[in-house]
């Protein structure tokens, strides 16, 4: 099957020179969830920034192509890839804290949009709003759409994002760790509703994070990015049996286990750093070439 | 219960802010030189003169008792009689007050448009040319005081260019009768489009030149305001759902942005009623702060201070409505 996303060989760039991304290529199908995963810095926010067209000002992509659902939004106008990410792509963000508008009531915050962008009626949009309200698991969502965020707790909020996110009914979700600003007590929960969520609405998922643990009870694939470079592209069966790349092991190694609970204490071996370090360097001579 | 105790807070402090003026007013116009009776009278009067007049209007008691005895009348509502123009000084006030909130708000409008419009453009086109526009334009209409622009407006469209009326409030051949002092809006309600106009004409000229001090410190504000909204996770959400540029702009960066403006425009806005007293002799615009000029040129104390202290309540009322305009604006305390 045609996969819904897939990014060919994009490279990002700082406007004044600087490497972030180098010659990206993945896929997610629909209905699959795909993990991204790599240590702070790699790159992993900028792709999904990329894909959604919210790249920071200082950065441009310098290469490659974003296909969602057959078309190259590289090479479309602005006016119509933002449309296109807008009706068939949405966030989950990271932070439900600053994700939400202050100054604005819960409930048009879900369905503004529907009716702006997409052309829903009032009462459609606001009757999708409360159904996913409750799908997200909130009690009383009549009431929730009227307070206004600072009234929610973290989890609240971050559900009600996730409501958000899928009440266009987009075939894309991007989830850029969507657990690391919450209560570890929500986090388990946060992540068994997103990965509900997709099952039943069937989307694709690209789910950013650094944790394995996580990857590996979500995720039908993944991507190891190191350094703006994908390392390693697995199904998730053969990642944890035969990982490849010597940074995937040395990941695979760091994540606690219960046979092997220390894990996290060991570093990733000087050698491995050397290695990845020395690929990264020759491809950057290819790149520059 | 908060609400109130805040109130009545507010209240207190108001009354002693007000008294604080009043004490500081009424000790400086009496200790620097020049003896209001004294200008009143024609140069042959003689000391007898002199002496029974100052005891009519209480001269020739100490500061103290002076004090207490003006006091005395403000809490009933009287403010004295003016020595120059020998009217009720609150009568002569009121009369004028209208004139003067008429030019300020009008100023305070065009600054709001003009500096909010600057700072959208210069977000809009950030990173460009635009924006550089803006900021130098900003830069320097704030490096000029209010009283030089007037100065600059005069010479571009009073003199050079004469398409404004650059002295008074109205024509005298105008034919209307008011019966209020808020001639414009009055003649808003009674739909006289040829008084409206008249008034525009009069009125914008001095209402600019106080405006654009103010229209740029509200644009550089606003701006460096709506730059640090556009970073923020809400904002980037809005772009992923399909709206354009200005939309995000406007409904979802800018209504958080105008909270930490709001406050300084307020202050502001104070400084441009304060600003009033020149442009409006400048303009000759029969205002408060034109009468308050003639007050200190005839040393008539008694109007000096009804005056001060007109102006003194007025700052206090702006910041009044500023704190709650904040709070109807920011629903996190709306609801605190
Ligand atoms: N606004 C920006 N200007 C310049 N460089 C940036 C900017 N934003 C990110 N970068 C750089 O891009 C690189 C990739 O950042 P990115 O946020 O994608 O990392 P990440 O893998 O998501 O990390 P984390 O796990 O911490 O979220 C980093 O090296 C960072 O320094
Ligand atoms: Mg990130």
């Amino acid at each position: 099957m045609r996969p819904f996303l897939s990014i060919r060989n994009l490279s990002v760039a700082l406007k004044n020179g600087g490497l972030i991304l180098r010659n990206v290529s993945l896929d997610v199908a629909v209905g699959k969830v795909h993990g991204l995963v790599g240590e702070s810095g790699a790159g992993k926010s900028m792709i999904g920034k990329s894909v959604l067209g919210t790249l920071p000002r200082a950065l441009q992509i310098t290469g490659g192509e974003i296909w969602l659902d057959g078309v190259d939004l590289l090479s479309i106008p602005p006016a119509q890839r933002r449309k296109r990410i807008g009706a068939t792509a949405a966030l989950i963000p990271q932070d439900p804290l600053t994700a939400l508008n202050p100054t604005r009531r819960i409930g048009p915050q879900i369905t503004r949009r529907l009716v702006d962008i997409l052309g829903w009626t009032k009462a459609d949009a606001q009757a999708r709003a409360l159904e996913l309200l409750e799908e997200v698991q909130i009690a009383d969502p009549a009431r929730v759409m009227r307070n206004y965020p600072h009234e929610l707790s973290g989890g609240m909020r971050q559900r009600i994002l996730i409501a958000s996110a899928f009440a266009a009914k987009p075939k894309l979700i991007i989830a850029d760790e969507p657990t690391t600003a919450l209560d570890v007590t929500v986090q388990k929960q946060i992540l068994r509703l997103i990965a509900d969520m997709q099952a039943r609405h069937g989307s694709a998922l690209l789910f950013v994070t650094h944790d394995l643990g996580v990857v590996s009870k979500v995720c039908d694939a993944l991507s190891v990015l190191y350094a703006g470079k994908v390392v390693e592209d697995a199904q998730m069966r053969r990642f944890f049996c035969r990982p490849v790349h010597p940074y995937s092991r040395a990941l695979l190694a760091a994540t606690p286990t219960y046979t092997n609970p220390t894990g996290s204490l060991m570093p990733v071996p000087q050698s491995v750093i050397d290695a990845v370090e020395r690929e990264v360097v020759q491809h950057d001579r290819r790149w520059r070439a | 219960m908060a609400l109130l105790r805040s109130f009545l807070m507010r209240l207190i402090s108001t009354a002693i802010t007000l008294f604080g003026v009043a004490v500081i007013v009424f000790v400086v116009i009496r200790v620097v030189p020049g003896n209001p009776i004294a200008m009143m009278l024609p140069p042959g009067a003689t000391d007898a003169d002199i002496a029974r007049l100052q005891a009519q209007y209480g001269f020739d008691k100490s500061i103290f008792q002076q004090f207490l005895i003006w006091l005395g009348d403000v809490v009933q509502g009287d403010f004295g009689t003016s020595i120059s123009l020998r009217q009720p000084v609150s009568e002569l006030v009121l009369n004028r007050l209208p004139a003067t909130l008429e030019l300020s708000i009008m100023a305070l409008t065009i600054a709001v448009l003009l500096g909010g419009a600057m700072a959208l453009l210069g977000t809009r086109y950030r990173g460009t040319k635009a924006e550089g526009a803006v900021d130098i334009g900003a830069g320097m209409a704030l490096s000029i005081p209010d009283f030089l622009w007037g100065l600059v407006l005069i010479l571009l469209f009073g003199v050079l260019w004469p398409i404004f009326n650059i002295s008074g409030r109205i024509s005298p051949a105008l034919n209307i009768d008011f019966s209020t002092n808020f001639y414009l809006f009055e003649a808003i309600l009674r739909l006289r489009f040829d008084v409206i106009g008249d008034l525009l004409g009069h009125m914008l000229m001095p209402a600019l030149a106080l405006a654009i001090p103010l229209a740029a410190i509200i644009a550089q504000l606003l701006k460096q305001s709506l730059k640090e909204t556009m970073h923020l996770d809400y904002v980037t959400l809005a772009r992923t759902r399909g709206y354009s540029e200005h939309s995000v702009i406007i409904h979802e960066a800018l209504p958080n942005a105008v909270l930490p403006t709001l406050t300084l425009v307020g202050v502001q806005f104070t400084f441009l009623i304060g600003g009033t007293v020149i442009i409006e002799r400048l303009f000759s615009y029969e205002g408060l702060g034109n009468m308050a000029i003639d007050a200190v040129i005839n040393r008539d104390l008694p109007l000096i201070q009804g005056i001060v202290i007109l102006f003194a309540l007025l700052f206090t009322l702006v910041n009044l409505v500023v704190d709650m305009l904040y709070v109807v604006l920011n629903p996190r305390l709306r609801h605190a």
